[in-house]
């Protein structure tokens, strides 16, 4: 199964990004690639841009300046044709899962399946078992999003982003309010859907263990400068990074207030 | 690798039948395989069908989800299904995603209970909800008489937010539906009056019946409609995202803080758009009046002024104040009722427009029986 990871091939170029309104500047100078099969980390601590620069990527915020393209495909260019052909090859998983609450989650994986798959409603519902085996929640296929806990939540939300099995995946903090063995389940899900499937995954958290886990590569970004204070594999940034943000980042240190 | 499946359907014996798959079969290619695959199938009637692997390059979940779907159907009907040559590589995927388990249905979905239960049910629910209406009511009294001891505890500038929500905010609707409901009644009276010509009578019907009934009734619909669902709506809202919940456990009381400012700015501000609302009325009358009965505007004025008596426009004024009081309770209510989701909040929403409407005409009969016996 290593065949996913032969060649490093640029899916997702962000190219000069500058983010946020014209008189508050969120990111500038963002730049950076992502390629196919690889697990992506985008880390910074809180209001650093993290959620904004991933809401550009999946086209629900429009940049000031700067592309972003995906599959070649530049989906800052207006055109929704453009953005819905690239949404289709990529599968979101919100925050909160962001589960449709008046459908059982049964429902809910099976809505993109009815929409776009084309199968038969056996295999639908085959698929739908299978999905929701995958993230542990059989047996809740008539649960109703406000009858499981958060992290079931989540994870009902990543097979649903995973129904159509998309090759890139966006994931708003996974594991954000989980508990340490829910949260390392995540994780394990999140690795095992890259090794089986090849998918490009795409990652926002704060969670270091996470990243230490799963990541191939991050990119950080800073308040202070609004764009990438550091990029590469996260073990080196934490044992060779010079840039005293990055490390106290990694050594969890507060600011030293003089 | 090619993305392509195609397959071989060969009789063994009989009605067994042997189904050799090769390449891949995988999420691009598997809508267009079930549909030729079931098509074959359909036609030959198998009673055994195996399905040789031995030539698949790779196979995912959408595979193996059409693999369980055609052995479904064939165990449907009677006959018998296998799997053979499955390569060492693809075993694994067949076990994680539990392949022999896959063609159980899914679990069923809850029976609809019989009607006695449901009748049980909704009994129980509507008693819990009157439960919950009278302890509300408890609360805002109590809150609105520690309001007399404290008064320094009223937020006064939310009040003063929601009274130009639902006051200012609301005057040009309300504004331009009674001259336009003051026309209408104008012209249509005039067809009568007319024959007897009484043109001039016209004013004291337009004047009376707006400021006594139908102006405090239309101006307590509209809010009804823009308030008291805006209302459950915010407050439903603040319930499911626990901002409730936080006041409480600040020490803050949540009626103190939402309800009161919203009852009081309701009361406040109905009765004056009441008001608003019969003069805006009496305008629409007068512009029937000079322009298709011929009358005068001083003519149209002083027959008005000589219909309506102090205690008709009090009486609206009251009516307008009496109506906001259920207004602004029922929205406020509505709203702490929500318990989740989204929907909720709809029905709590939808739920407050229609009961405010409801407890409006209600209240409105009781108050001319009782004006009627006074």
């Amino acid at each position: 199964m290593t065949t996913f990871r032969d060649k490093p091939r640029p899916i997702i170029q962000v190219r000069d990004l500058m983010a946020g309104f014209e008189d508050d500047i969120i990111l500038k100078n963002v730049n950076f690639d992502i390629n196919a099969s690889e697990i992506f980390i985008i880390l910074g601590g809180s209001g650093c841009g993290k959620s904004t620069l991933l809401k550009h990527m999946v086209g629900l915020q429009k940049p000031i300046s700067g592309t972003i393209s995906i599959n070649g495909i530049d989906i800052t260019d207006g055109s929704s044709a453009n953005l819905q052909s690239v949404l289709r090859q990529c599968g979101i998983l919100f925050q909160g899962g962001a589960l449709f609450g008046s459908m059982t989650l049964a429902d809910n994986i099976a809505l993109p399946l009815r929409e776009y798959s084309g199968l038969p409603e056996e295999n639908i519902q085959c698929l739908v078992k299978m999905k929701l085996n995958m993230v542990q929640l059989s047996g809740y296929e008539n649960h109703f999003p406000a009858e499981i806990s958060g992290g079931m939540k989540k994870r009902a939300g990543l097979a649903r982003a995973m129904a159509l099995n998309p090759p890139i995946i966006f994931c708003d903090e996974p594991s954000a309010g989980l508990d340490p063995i829910t949260s390392a389940e995540l994780d394990r899900l999140l690795l095992h859907i890259n090794h089986t499937l090849g998918t490009t995954m795409i990652i926002v958290t704060h969670e270091l263990s996470s990243v230490f886990n799963i990541a191939d590569r991050v990119i950080m970004l800073d308040k202070n400068i609004k764009g990438i204070v550091a990029e590469g594999d996260p073990f080196q940034l934490r044992d060779n990074s010079l840039n005293s943000y990055v490390k106290r980042f990694f050594k969890r240190q507060p600011e030293v207030i003089s | 690798m090619s993305n392509e499946i195609s397959f071989t359907l060969t009789n063994t014996d009989n009605s067994c039948f042997t189904m050799a798959l090769q390449g891949i079969l995988n999420t691009q290619n598997t809508a267009a395989f079930i549909r030729k695959a079931e098509k074959e199938i359909a036609t030959r009637r198998p009673s055994t069908l195996t399905i040789d692997l031995s030539d698949i390059e790779a196979i995912d979940d959408y595979g193996i989800s059409t693999l369980a779907c055609i052995k479904q159907r064939i165990l449907a009907a009677g006959g018998e299904f296998k799997l053979a040559n499955i390569p060492d590589s693809i075993k694994e995927i067949f076990v994680i995603n539990s392949f022999d388990k896959l063609t159980a249905p899914l679990a069923a979905p809850a029976k609809t209970p019989d009607v006695f239960v449901q009748l049980g049910t909704a009994t129980l629910a509507t008693i819990k909800k009157s439960a919950f209406a009278l302890m509300f009511l408890g609360d805002t009294i109590v809150s609105i008489l520690r309001l007399f001891i404290s008064p320094r505890s009223l937020r006064i500038d939310d009040t003063i937010s929601n009274m130009r929500r639902v006051g200012v905010d609301a005057l040009p609707i309300v504004a331009l539906i009674s001259f336009l409901l003051g026309l209408i009644m104008a012209f249509m009276s005039s067809v009568q009056l007319k024959q007897f010509g009484a043109n001039i009578y016209v004013a004291s019907l337009v004047g009376l019946s707006m400021t006594r009934e139908l102006s405090p009734i239309m101006t307590a619909i509209i809010v009804a409609g823009r308030s008291a669902s805006a209302f459950a709506a915010e407050i439903g809202t603040m319930k499911i995202s626990e901002e409730i919940d936080a006041l409480f456990t600040m020490g803050i009381d949540p009626h103190q803080f939402l309800v009161l400012p919203r009852i009081i700015a309701s009361v406040l501000m109905v009765p004056l758009l009441t008001l608003f609302s019969a003069l805006f009325a009496i305008l629409g009358g007068l512009t029937v009046g000079i322009t298709m009965l011929g009358l005068t505007v001083d003519g149209y004025i002083t027959q008005t002024t000589h219909t309506l008596e102090l205690f008709d426009v009090f009486w609206g004024f009251f009516k307008g104040g009496i109506f906001a009081l259920f207004i602004s309770w029922i929205g406020c209510l509505k709203g702490f009722q929500v318990k989740e989701g989204a929907a909720d909040v709809g029905r709590a929403t939808t739920s407050a427009v229609v009961t405010s409407i409801f407890m409006i005409i209600v209240v409105d009969s009781v108050m001319v029986v009782i004006l009627r016996y006074w």
